[in-house]
């Protein structure tokens, strides 16, 4: 039994949030992320709340313990809002978090709903100051008369303490809803992306941003496309690219004008004649895009495939893999049921050589890019002990049904795992269903 | 000092000192903008000893609390024992050089800019210096970026050693790896350079100056240019074409637009820093580049700069150059698709007639005002109509008299309220540059139009525009073609135009004197303090309190006394009050 990456083999490490089926509204994860050392995990829920995760350093010398991560800081990062203006309501839903490089012992993350970005601290105290002139240390008041020296106070040490606290507040800057926000690489500036507009913050100035890029038409009727997601080049701070929902990638570049408008490159695969349908559209459109750490390649994501792209290839993706194939015949109940218009992210792990992605039926999907393997893993209660390796799955698509394999009839779309995020060097990986957090990592043998 | 009533004396002290930890951010803040006072108290053995370090640890607090405190441990040094003892502010200050927060760090550095000059030569290399390397080699770009700041100040007064270690310490910052802390040490490059030797200037600075102009991000590669000027000045004019013009030329086509923008925002300062004879060669064909950019912004940039670039050409080639290289890509900036681009040089182009001269402007100049002046863009236009001056001295106004009023009476009815405050704004200015004749004849019915505006700020607007008039062309001239008209206003059936006479009496009538103000405008107010809406009679009220002082003292007595006692026994409590009001402040009563 192989899985990507030669022989490994995922265990299960821990799961996070409530057991029980009957699953409330605003415990439903939005987004998932790791910060840039993968020592801390935060996730966004449709509560608007952020809860982030700190690895423990214990056992740093053994590694088959590897450390657990346990809840560090959780806030109310947004609230419902009521737009009075144009009565709409606005939700609380965390859409996208993204860390900030670390700038000092601090830590700062972005998290946005639909409308508002928020830029957050987090940060540790450990000492309080003691000592009052005017009164005891339980707060009763002193004589003011027996004052007779003036007394300094002093820090004394006291329990860690981690405090979450807003430091500004990106707001009004978008119409329709912000579906991505990405920190550029100059470390000052960040995007961020709504249906028809891309904008251009510094990230110390919240009473002005610039419109880098604008698709709206003069006259809405002839609207025909919208961005679906758009990310900062990791390393280039003048590239940034956004997808959509017509399957095109657009990469711009900064440099040539202040509104990019015009693309340097566009990438996009010729469409396949055999398989034009009602759907192909829908289905085509991007739902994720990401570029891998080295920067030489991006990975977008539509509605049956993940596609690798390479940056200097516009016509065509280098690599394309199936996520989840036998769909197709299904795409009709698909739209019925709405889940044709699901979101799915996607992402690398730490040298670019796997990507992952999600599916149905608490399914997620890995695919080796070096050997051309491919797994499918199961999200689930039933295989959740401590270091118990996960079963590859398989689904079988019509025909016979072999032992251990699922027919697609019996595939569960309400569990679907839209947000998952890998460890930035390691082989830990985070994946959200609805309203759990797993954290697996591979077994060292 | 001392003694039985010393409790009393500590008393509001320990209130100061309890409250730079409590809840309230303004009392913390409060306590902390009178840390010399605590300080004081505490004499400078327990500052040093008990307060410093106390504040050293608080930096977990609010930006504005440890931007208060970074401020004023700069003017700390005789609280501490003075000079003898300054090194003790250096820790404090260290930890608010790290945190997060930009304004704060940017104070810390500040104040430790400031105090190392209060440090002796030994004290500066035993305490300051090493503060400064812990900071440049500390593991967050916060504080490295903060080191780059306090180079400059140590380097002059310290061995050679030292400053050795410092010019090494400079140029790993430099190359760091963090953009945040190479754009930090780009923007101190001018600085630094300004205190190193010569020698040091043309071997480590140049390198420094051509790697950063290299950047890969252009964030970094655009504050080189700024570097740029700075380097440009110190060098003798023989180097400057090899060590620092490749690198001007490159920004000045760099492929980023953001660079060229800088060049262009930079480039009178470029061109005095360089000189004339390389202006000549290279800066013209540079400026001609930027004025035709591709880039709207880097063309309105460069618009912005047209008349100083020209003003400090050298003089004996100045007209040649502008009129053969810098007038063509004018005139087609008349036209640009931009309205930013053509706003830009419309603020500045009129500059050049005073340049040019009168044959010139007539007739190569004239046509580019006309246009303008006829721009769809009412921005543009307003900016002609604002310049207006400098055209007057060369060519007198009459040349443009024609076109300049059509296009004033347009943005005079614009539908854009700002547009019309605009030209409001400009009023008194034209009316000084066209004389009171032609005003009289052209202008003056705009400015009564504008009194019965439907918005409020324009009415304003006109109301100060008319006082500003008076002030130009005197008392019989407003008692002629003003006052009528505004004391007509108080019949018309609208009440916002009855107040409006009263608003233009409120502002007229200091600048129209006694005489005219007791015989003419008196009776109208009086008049209208039995008008039916009360918000006439209670400004009415406010009315005769502003212009009593006017009045001669006999009318105030035996007019507005009667009118204001009839008014503070209204039935409306506004107008009751504002009668009152009136009452004490004339002393009538």
């Amino acid at each position: 039994m192989a899985g990507p990456g030669g022989d490994m083999q995922w265990c299960f490490s821990q799961v996070k949030g409530a057991i029980d089926d009957d699953v409330a509204e605003a415990d439903i994860i939005s987004t998932v992320e790791f910060n840039h050392t993968g020592e801390l995990l935060a996730t966004g829920d449709k509560g608007g709340r952020v809860v982030i995760f700190q690895q423990e350093i214990e056992n740093k010398n053994l590694p088959q313990f590897r450390s657990e991560y346990n809840v560090y800081s959780t806030f109310q990062s947004h609230e419902p809002e009521f737009d009075y203006l144009k009565s709409l309501e606005i939700e609380e839903k965390i859409n996208k978090i993204r860390w900030l490089p670390q700038k000092n012992a601090a830590q700062f993350l972005l998290s946005t709903n639909d409308k508002t970005i928020k830029l957050w601290k987090i940060s540790e105290r450990d000492k309080r100051p003691e000592g009052y002139n005017l009164k005891e240390e339980d707060g009763r008041y002193k004589d003011p008369n027996s004052i007779t020296s003036l007394r300094v106070p002093v820090l004394i040490p006291m329990d860690l303490m981690v405090e979450a606290s807003p430091r500004r507040v990106f707001a009004n800057a978008h119409t329709y809803h912000i579906n991505s926000i990405s920190v550029n690489s100059d470390e000052e500036t960040y995007l961020s992306a709504d249906d028809l507009r891309i904008n251009l913050w510094n990230l110390e100035i919240t009473d002005r941003s610039f419109n880098i890029v604008d698709i709206k038409p003069a006259n809405m009727e002839e609207l025909t496309e919208v961005i679906t997601a758009a990310e900062f080049h990791p390393h280039q701070c003048n590239t940034f690219v956004y997808s959509s929902s017509k399957g095109t990638i657009r990469l711009c570049d900064m440099r040539a004008s202040a509104l990019c408008d015009k693309q340097s490159k566009l990438f996009e695969e010729p469409e396949d004649p055999s398989n034009r349908s009602f759907f192909s559209e829908i289905i085509s459109s991007i739902s994720d895009v990401k570029f891998s750490h080295n920067g030489r390649y991006m990975m977008t994501r539509d509605y049956l495939s993940v596609k690798i792209w390479d940056l200097n290839m516009e016509s065509r993706p280098v690599e394309t893999y199936q996520v989840h194939e036998y769909l197709r015949s299904k795409l009709c109940s698909l739209y019925e049921n709405d889940c044709i218009f699901d979101k799915f992210e996607c992402c690398w792990n730490g040298n670019d050589t796997v990507v992952m992605t999600g599916s149905y039926n608490n399914f997620f999907r890995m695919f080796d890019r070096g050997q051309r393997r491919d797994v499918t893993l199961e999200a689930s209660r039933e295989n959740s002990k401590p270091m118990q390796v996960l079963k590859p799955r398989k689904v079988c698509a019509g025909g016979k049904r072999k032992k251990d394999e699922i027919s697609v009839d019996s595939l569960d779309f309400n569990k679907k795992i839209l947000h998952t995020a890998w460890h930035p060097q390691d082989n830990i990986i985070a994946v959200a269903t609805t309203n759990n957090l797993y954290i697996f990592q591979d077994k060292v043998n | 000092m001392a003694g039985a009533d010393g409790d009393d004396s500590l008393y509001p002290i320990a209130v100061l000192i309890d409250e730079l930890r409590n809840e309230d951010v303004q009392l913390r803040l409060n306590s902390i903008k009178k840390l010399s006072t605590i300080a004081l108290a505490l004499g400078v053995e327990r500052t040093r000893t008990e307060l410093l370090p106390f504040l050293t640890d608080t930096i977990y607090d609010e930006d504005e609390v440890l931007l208060a405190l970074a401020e004023q441990l700069g003017n700390f040094t005789m609280l501490v024992g003075g000079p003898e003892y300054v090194h003790c502010l250096l820790p404090p200050l260290e930890s608010l050089a790290t945190v997060e927060e930009t304004v704060v760090r940017d104070k810390a550095v500040e104040s430790l800019r400031k105090i190392s000059q209060e440090h002796s030569p030994v004290d500066l290399e035993v305490h300051f210096e090493p503060l400064v390397k812990r900071l440049a080699s500390g593991d967050w770009f916060t504080s490295r970026t903060s080191a780059c700041g306090l180079f400059s100040v140590c380097y002059p007064r310290v061995s050679s050693t030292v400053k050795a270690e410092i010019r090494q310490h400079f140029r790993t910052l430099c190359s760091d790896d963090t953009p945040m802390v190479r754009r930090a040490a780009a923007s101190k490059l001018g600085e630094f350079a300004k205190v190193l030797e010569l020698d040091y200037v043309k071997s480590d600075i140049i390198s420094l100056f051509t790697a950063l102009a290299s950047d890969e991000q252009d964030s970094v590669r655009l504050l080189a240019v700024e570097a740029c000027v700075s380097i440009a000045t110190l060098l003798p004019q023989e180097d400057l074409e090899t060590l620092v013009m490749p690198t001007l030329r490159q920004a000045a086509e760099d492929k980023s637009w953001r660079v060229r923008y800088m060049v262009a925002d930079k480039f009178s300062e470029l061109q005095k820093a360089v000189g004339p004879e390389i202006t000549k060669n290279d800066l013209v064909p540079a400026f001609q580049n930027l004025l035709k950019d591709c880039e709207a912004e880097v063309r309105a940039a460069a618009a912005n700069k047209v008349k100083e670039f020209c003003e400090n050409l050298p003089e004996d080639s100045r007209e040649q150059i502008i009129m053969t290289h810098i007038l063509p890509c004018v005139k087609e900036l008349v036209s640009d698709t931009n309205q930013h681009v053509k706003s830009a040089l419309a603020s500045v182009i009129m500059g050049l007639s005073t340049i040019l001269g009168k044959d010139n402007t007539i007739e190569h100049l004239l046509p580019l005002f006309l246009a303008q002046l006829k721009d769809e863009c009412p921005e543009v236009r307003l900016n002609i109509i604002s310049n207006l001056d400098c055209v007057n001295e060369v060519i007198g106004i009459r040349q443009l008299s024609q076109s300049l009023l059509p296009a004033i009476v347009e943005l005079a009815e614009d539908a854009k309220w700002r547009v019309r405050l605009a030209i409001i704004e400009y009023m008194p200015l034209l009316a000084g540059q066209l004389g009171v004749e032609f005003f009289d004849e052209k202008l003056n019915t705009l400015c009564m139009a504008w009194l019965i505006d439907h918005v409020y700020a324009i009415r304003e607007a006109a109301t100060c525009n008319l006082m500003k008039l008076v002030e130009k062309f005197g008392a019989e001239w407003a008692q002629n073609t003003i006052v009528p008209k505004v004391l007509g206003m108080a019949n018309d059936p609208n009440y916002l135009h009855r107040m409006t006479t009263l608003f233009c009496i409120n502002a007229l009538s200091e600048a129209c004197g006694q005489d005219i103000t007791t015989k003419q405008m008196l009776p109208v107010v009086l008049k209208m303090s039995t008008d039916q809406v009360a918000n006439v009679r209670f400004n009415v009220a406010k009315s005769l309190q502003k212009i009593g002082p006017v009045i001669d003292s006999s009318a105030l007595q035996t007019e507005v006394k009667p009118v204001l006692e009839k008014l503070a026994t209204d039935t409306d409590m506004d107008v009751k009050y504002f009668a009152q009001e009136a009452i004490s402040v004339l002393v009538l009563a």
